[in-house]
């Protein structure tokens, strides 16, 4: 018998099969128990958001180090794609955590303040919203009016933001500012404000076609806190390596889980129908097989820019990010899903016919469809089009 | 092309003019020292895309693909650097 030189305490590797079986039996029992009512009534699927917590799901992006489960991009993906499966508005609420959260993972861990945070975050399974937009920039993410003041360790800071979603169920929101007043509006920072340290004035409701439980009212948020809050790095290398693939991918995941329900759907009503006449395929069948093929090109694309992003993190060349190239293959990704979901969508409903449109059958796909108009809205296609359009008059090399 | 050639003053102030006609800075361009850095100023990597296209037409060049980096539109000098570069 030898004794060990190292005494190593093996962490058991996360099983991401079980995770997701996990995820989806949550799903079930949970999310699409309340989802009709979270829909019906525009409200915080907050029984949803609590099965998550107590599964620590919450914190799944954060590193093994903090407590985290430390999963990757990928498997942050596939959970919101399972999620979209269940309830939409609650897979959206999810995916934008995992985005706060991987704001904070990449860009402030050199900061003890947020090392401290990502602890908190775990024990406590708080939930991050974002206000990024703000009334006056035309939804210009790249520039702020309002900028923050930091006064010896102290700041202030007021914003009036048309859209937080989930802002007032949020226990952190990170907000972007100018920062300093002096600043250009190109010039921006994050700051992470707590519950309890700012104020939420409403300034509008969110009485919406779909993504109805999201609750992305619009605020003014009036902020105080210690000036450690702020990320240590600029919001553009921010936006540019984090924010901006990581939200299209987190969202074209949970639409693949919302088109991939209402295929499903479909399917079982294909199904019915053939019962009916065995050793005859139905005519409907032939449509599920072509919304059936949509779906797989749709989850492909939203796998093969994860792979490309995954690569990029761990290359660990920020640089990389520079190039318009993965940019704009990133809003084509957006922009593409956001076009396939409300695809796959009608045509699941056209399969389930009259079934379909009725909201009292269990082939219902009043709320999918809803919520998949909406993913050509949440940062306008028109808008990524012509940011596209822009950087392909600099972008020379192909693909 | 073993000599690159040096940037004139007025090719310095054409990058200016470009500069104060479509980056979208914080600050008046025609002003700005030749070490200044553009990214403070307001300027992003969007508007480098209308500077990049001003400057082939003015100095009739054209930037590969490779030089369309946050290193080349750093400031007036980086600038001036990389079309002296392109033009020889």
């Amino acid at each position: 018998m030898s004794t060990p030189v190292i005494d190593v305490i093996e962490e058991p590797a996360l099983d991401c099969e079980a995770l997701l079986r996990q995820v989806h039996a949550i799903g079930k029992d949970v999310l699409a128990v309340h989802a009709a009512a979270v829909d019906r009534d525009a409200r915080f699927p907050a029984e949803s958001i609590a099965a998550l917590c107590e599964a620590k799901l919450l914190s799944a992006y954060v590193p093994v180090e903090y407590g985290g489960m430390g999963l990757n991009i990928t498997q942050i993906a596939r959970i919101c794609e399972a999620l979209g499966h269940y309830c939409g508005s609650t897979a959206m609420i999810y995916a934008m955590h995992c985005i706060q959260v991987a704001c904070v993972v990449h860009h402030a861990q050199g900061a003890l303040y947020f090392r401290n945070y990502l602890r908190r975050l775990v024990s406590e399974q708080r939930l991050m919203a974002s206000a990024t937009t703000e009334i006056g920039t035309g939804g210009d993410l790249r520039s702020s009016i309002c900028a923050i003041e930091v006064n010896g360790d102290q700041f202030t800071l007021t914003k009036k933001a048309p859209v937080i979603s989930y802002g007032e169920a949020a226990d952190d929101i990170l907000v972007t500012c100018r920062r300093a007043p002096d600043a250009p509006a190109s010039e921006q920072v994050q700051v992470l404000v707590r519950r309890g340290e700012f104020t939420a004035e409403p300034l509008s409701t969110w009485d919406t076609m779909g993504f109805r439980g999201t609750c992305s009212s619009g605020f003014t948020l009036t902020a105080t806190g210690d000036s450690a809050q702020i990320l240590p790095t600029p919001f553009n290398d921010i936006l540019s390596q984090t924010m901006h693939p990581y939200s299209h991918i987190v969202w074209g995941a949970l639409w693949s889980g919302i088109a991939g329900d209402a295929v499903n759907r479909a399917r079982a009503f294909v199904r019915a129908e053939a019962r009916k006449t065995p050793g005859e395929t139905p005519l409907s069948a032939i449509r599920l097989a072509e919304v059936d093929q949509v779906l797989q090109e749709m989850r492909h694309n939203v796998q093969s820019l994860t792979r490309e992003y995954q690569e990029l993190l761990e290359s660990d060349q920020p640089e990389l990010f520079h190039g318009f190239g993965f940019s704009i293959r990133t809003n084509n990704l957006k922009i593409s899903c956001s076009q396939r979901i409300v695809e796959i969508v009608g045509g699941a409903l056209l399969i389930c016919g009259i079934s379909g449109y009725r909201n009292d059958t269990k082939f219902s796909l009043s709320r999918h469809l809803r919520d998949s108009y909406g993913a050509a809205l949440m940062v306008n296609n028109d808008r990524i089009t012509k940011l596209n359009a822009t950087m392909l008059l600099a972008h020379k090399e192909g693909h | 092309m073993s000599n690159t050639p040096v940037n004139t003053l007025s090719d310095t102030q054409a990058i200016r003019e470009v500069l104060a006609a479509h980056g979208r800075l914080s600050v008046d361009a025609l002003t700005l020292d030749d070490d200044s850095d553009l990214y403070s100023a307001g300027l992003t990597s969007l508007a480098t895309v209308g500077i990049m296209l001003a400057l082939e037409e003015r100095f009739d060049i054209e930037f590969p693909e490779s030089k369309l980096s946050r290193v080349t539109f750093r400031s007036v000098a980086t600038i001036a650097e990389a079309v002296a570069d392109l033009a020889g």
